[in-house]
This record gives C-alpha cells, structure tokens and sequence, in this order.
C-alpha cells in the first residue's frame, strides 16, 4: 500500500461526507439516494468472493475457502463479527495445521 | 427535587453511555483492520494514519482488500470511495443537525459514519439527535483508532499470516459487513449479481478490475429493474 492510497482515500472520503448537507439544501434525488444505497451490497459481495477464490490467475479453493464457509455458518447462527471472523480464521488455521487443505 | 430529577434524566440520555457499546465493537473491528493490515504487509504508519485519516471501516477493509489481491492504488482508492457514496446520502439526511462554522461543520463531516448517522436519526428531537452525533462520533473515533494501534501492534508480531488463518478472515469480515445491508429484495439482487460478475471477471480480468466491474455492472442493472419495477406498479 502507498501513501497514495491513504491520502487519496481520505479526501475523497472527506469530500463524499462534505456533499450531503449540500445535496441536503439542494433536495437530493431519489435516483441517487437509491443507486447509492445499492452500490455497497454488490461491491461487498464482489469482495466477498473475490477475497475467498481469487488465486493468480484463476480461481482457487482451499482451506481459505472452508475458513470464509465456517463463516458463513456462523453468521447464520447470529454470530457477532468478531466471531465471524474468528471462526473462518481458526478454520483455515486448523485445516492448514493438520495437512488437511 | 427537580434538579435531582432533571439531573437523573439528563445522565438517562447520556450520549456517551449509549454510544460505549457501539465504540468498543468499533474498537475490536478496528483492531482486526490492524492486524490484517500488518499482516498484509502495510506500515505502522499508513494502517494507523488510513483509521485516523479514512474512519470509513468498509472502505478500509475494501482497499485492503484489493491491493491484497494484487490490484493497483486506483483500484483500491475508486473501491473505497465507490463504497463511502453513501455517506453524501447520510449527509443529505443529517444536513439540519450539522452545525455552521466551517471548522465545526468539517469535524462533523468526518465523524459521520453508519453507527453515528443511525444513532442520531433514531433520536426523537434535533438537540438529542445533535448530542447523539458528537457523542457517538467522537467515542468510535477514538477507539476504532485505539483499536487499530493495537492491532497493527499485534499483527506485526504473529508469524506467517495464512498459518493463523487471515487470509481468511477478510473475506469473513466483509460477509459480516454485507449480511445487515441485504434486508431488502433489491439489495440481495445487488449483492447476487456483483458476487457473481465478479467470480467471473476473476478467470481472466486483471486484478482489481472484478470488484469495480461487478459493482458498476449490478448498479447499473437494479437501477434500470427498479425503475422499470416502480412505474409499472
């Protein structure tokens, strides 16, 4: 990660939290107001499965993958974050540990 | 009497206390954005500068997320930034409890996240609702990035991250960001859709392209379904 990424990241963050009030003024536009609520779910799926698969050049399925399914179990059962986290984590930590993936 | 009563109902609705919960989940997500961070091979430095600097903690964990992939600087800022549009549409809802002064209205801005725009919005007059705001905003500030120092302390002192399973523990993380946004039809069909043009820009797009492709691709087609879906009802 560069400085790039920090700096840019805050401004531009900075900035999107400075448009509201304005937008707020102005009347914001339902349109908007809707592409914005839907944009973080399709972005954070795509990461989701992105950070699972993604292997150079390819997809992959290992023990990550079985680490990041313990999660979802989890989170069906209502875990909180922390515990989501920490399950697909162990996971993968014990798969890897006893050679199974 | 009535000042021993007003006083009660004053500490009642103590801002602070109502927000601690929430800042000390805050500061254990933050912890964990601090030691992936580390883990992944980002600084001391920018990981603790990106909480203070950023405070956005999906966008955090997205950009870490696609440089960790291997994609580039402007496909990690474009994500997270993509990631905190949001924020104009809270802002937009917030805009009358924000104060005046340039300096104050800058400091509110940055505060403004998930937790302290639902706290604030859920509050049933503006002068809670203003308190509310400072107070959730500054607590979560101050432990996520106490959170995430410790973090990064930690992170730099484990060993090979894949051994203790970080690898994937970020995707974990960003499932359990994902599961309170799909309460609507529209949002599962978003999430359903960017999931899968992602997996398969995966197989041959370089990296960092999948996530913004499937975002940009999902949006573009709910917000043509949903228009074509509200004027036919």
């Amino acid at each position: 990660m560069t400085w790039l990424v920090v700096i840019g990241l805050a401004v531009g963050t900075l900035a999107l939290r400075l448009l509201g009030p304005w937008l707020g003024r102005g009347g914001g536009d339902g349109r908007f107001a809707r592409v914005v609520q839907l944009v973080p779910a399709a972005m954070v799926a795509a990461l989701v499965v992105i950070g699972t698969f993604d292997g150079e050049g390819g997809l992959r399925v290992d023990a990550r993958a079985a680490g990041v399914g313990a999660g979802v179990v989890a989170l069906l059962l209502r875990a909180p974050m922390l515990v989501v986290v920490g399950v697909a984590a162990g996971t993968a930590a014990a798969l890897r540990w006893f050679g199974l993936a | 009497m009535n000042t021993w009563e007003s006083a009660m109902t004053t500490d009642r609705h103590d801002p602070l206390r109502a927000a601690l919960p929430v800042a000390v989940a805050c500061g254990l997500i933050g912890a964990s954005f601090g030691s992936l961070a580390a883990a992944s091979g980002v600084g001391a430095g920018k990981a603790i500068a990106m909480s203070s600097l950023v405070f956005a903690g999906g966008s955090q964990f997205a950009a870490l997320g696609v440089l960790a992939s291997g994609g580039s600087a402007l496909a990690a800022v474009a994500s997270g930034l993509l990631l905190n549009a949001r924020y104009a549409a809270f802002g937009a809802a917030l805009s009358e409890l924000l104060p005046a002064g340039p300096m104050r209205r800058l400091a509110a801005a940055h505060l403004l996240i998930d937790e302290s725009a639902a706290m604030a919005l859920a509050e049933p007059d503006a002068a809670r609702a203003r308190r509310t705001y400072w107070g959730a905003g500054v607590a979560i500030f101050v432990l996520w990035n106490l959170g995430t120092a410790a973090g990064v302390w930690a992170g730099s002192r484990m060993g090979d991250p894949a051994a203790f399973g970080l690898d994937a523990a970020l995707p974990a993380a960003m499932l359990a960001i994902l599961a309170p946004m799909l309460r609507s039809e529209q949002a599962r069909l978003a999430a359903a859709a960017g999931g899968a043009v992602a997996l398969v820009l995966a197989m041959f797009a370089p990296a960092g392209v999948p996530v913004m492709g499937a975002s940009f691709g999902a949006v573009v087609a709910l917000a043509a379904g949903g228009g074509a879906a509200g004027e036919a009802s």
